[in-house]
């Protein structure tokens, strides 16, 4: 694998029964690159990723992933990529500090690595106030905030964020974005699906899955371009529509 | 007025959720409550099918009151909650036909209503209901709160982590059930679902910011925006957020959205600075405010 890709797929097919939730999708993300993985509700994007990130067994096919065969070193994915969603983030009944402490020790840090994380962190989002409580009492935007910085706790060569801004008002969604953007611009990886058509602008390239398949990939303004359409709104609905 | 909603107010514990609402929807109007998660559109929608009590205030349904005749209320409206809240373990059909049993109906006399959705997802009526896509899940959801023939219907993010494409279809067949006469109203954190609504109420940590015609709400912008692109993003959006001149810096797909705070603004001045911030490819236009500006803008 070449030293500049971080995510390098082939063929990679997984069969539930007799139905093929992935299709051989074969495609590369870049180091340092913001991948937007798009599709349809029931598209395969999740198992797409459960794969990517170790822990679904490929049916067929071949993932590197950080370096890593998704097929004979799921483990080795798990400690070098962080991964956040909006259904699995931080633990409720635990404050914030607990969750950074916590993930710190999952992750492998020292006590000394997790202190001093956790002070640059609270720094950085402005959290002196709210480091103490429980992370229930947040509003969702916040949450988000904090579990994309705790899924960078350990230095991970990519992150993999699963529908992240699902809800969350337009202002946070825009403080989230230049989050991911700030990483991106420091070489990590960053691996993302929303339902936002105006976050799928954000990313330098987008692929676009229908029925378990890759239908489109390309920079956003390619795909504009190979569509004939004004927006990614308008790529989406006329790939997806079939 | 089909919904009538006065000075009504909720606190749970020392938490305020809703402070003050105040609108009213006519009879037959697509009314969109668009905010984002936290705002309180769940709990205002649970006073007002009559499942939770408000602290302060009055609201009537179909001109019934929501403390007084509650029952009443709840033979005339439908609500579909956030949560998919149908019987996983029965089948599609089954719980078709329990929803219709519990209002006193039965499925044939109203299947006119209900046609155009079930239709996509009767190829499917002996599975259970929790075996079913996400997007079947949300027509069947919508069919069992349509089969006693609401008055009202009650949406409470009905399209909330749904594709783009299946959000079109979903507003396409409300478009329909407007037509029948049916009041909707419908919250979503979508803002570009907001166009597609007769009028809208903003709402954020529990009020009301405003409440107009789509069209008119995006009139009320104070600024003049300007859309600004170069060759690289997070280097514009750094460089703009430093800008001492900045009013507001706001991503939108591949432009950035931003107004100043002098009245005689010149975009020539801002391309030089951008310039010596060693940004390629620059250009600034000016644009039209879309509803999500608007609710940044008073959301601040």
């Amino acid at each position: 694998m070449k030293e500049e890709t971080a995510i390098h797929v082939e063929n990679l097919t997984k069969m539930f029964g007799d139905f093929t939730a992935v299709n051989a999708i074969s495609f590369d993300v870049k180091k340092g690159e913001i991948f937007g993985f798009l599709g349809a509700n029931g598209a395969g994007k999740t198992t797409a990723m459960k794969m990517l990130i170790g822990i679904l067994t490929p049916t067929s096919g071949n993932a590197d992933v950080a370096g890593f065969n998704v097929n004979t070193q799921p483990e080795s994915i798990k400690k070098s990529i962080g991964y956040m969603s909006q259904k699995f983030a931080l633990y409720d009944d635990l404050t914030v500090k607990e969750n950074i402490t916590f993930f710190g020790g999952i992750y492998g840090l020292t006590r000394k690595q997790i202190n001093e994380k956790r002070y640059q962190l609270v720094e950085e989002l402005e959290l002196q106030e709210i480091v103490n409580e429980l992370v229930s009492s947040l509003p969702l935007g916040w949450k988000q905030k904090i579990a994309f910085s705790v899924a960078l706790l350990h230095n991970p060569k990519i992150v993999f964020l699963d529908e992240p801004t699902g809800g969350v008002d337009p202002i946070t969604r825009r403080q989230f974005w230049e989050l991911i953007y700030k990483a991106a611009n420091k070489g990590t990886t960053i691996f993302v699906t929303t339902h936002y058509m105006d976050e799928a602008e954000y990313c330098d390239s987008v692929s676009i899955m229908v029925n378990g398949k890759i239908e489109a990939l390309d920079t956003p303004k390619k795909l504009k371009e190979q569509f004939n359409a004004e927006s990614m709104n308008d790529v989406f609905l006329k790939l997806a529509r079939g | 007025m089909s919904i009538s909603v006065q000075n009504i107010s909720k606190s749970f514990k020392n938490k305020t959720a809703l402070s003050d609402i105040s609108f009213e929807v006519k009879e037959g109007e697509l009314f969109g409550l668009i905010g984002p998660d936290g705002a309180g559109k769940t709990t205002l929608f649970r006073i007002l099918t009559t499942l939770l009590i408000p602290n302060k205030g009055e609201a009537t349904i179909a001109n019934f009151d929501i403390i007084k005749d509650y029952k009443s209320i709840r033979n005339n409206v439908g609500y579909m909650p956030g949560r998919f809240s149908l019987y996983q373990d029965l089948t599609v059909e089954e719980n078709l036909e329990f929803f219709a049993t519990i209002f006193g109906t039965t499925i044939e006399e109203n299947y006119d209503l209900i046609k155009d959705i079930y239709v996509q997802i009767e190829p499917f009526k002996k599975r259970r209901a929790g075996k079913l896509s996400g997007g079947m899940k949300q027509k069947l959801a919508l069919s069992c709160a349509l089969i006693h023939k609401p008055k009202v219907l009650f949406l409470d993010e009905p399209t909330t982590g749904v594709d783009p494409v299946s959000r079109k279809e979903f507003w396409e067949m409300l478009k329909r059930l407007q037509t029948k006469g049916i009041t909707i109203l419908v919250s979503t954190p979508y803002m570009d679902e907001a166009a597609l609504c007769d009028r809208i109420a903003l709402i954020q940590d529990g009020k009301i910011l405003e409440i107009d015609t789509p069209r008119e709400i995006v009139k009320h912008y104070p600024k003049t925006i300007y859309n600004v692109k170069a060759a690289n993003m997070y280097l514009l959006i750094e460089s703009l957020n430093i800008y001492k001149h900045k009013y507001s810096v706001y991503p939108f797909g591949e432009f950035v959205h931003y107004t100043d705070s002098r009245t005689n603004f010149n975009p020539e001045d801002l391309k030089l600075y951008l310039k010596t911030k060693n940004l390629k490819n620059i250009s600034i236009e000016i644009t039209q405010a879309t509803i999500e500006d608007t609710f940044m803008e008073l959301a601040k």
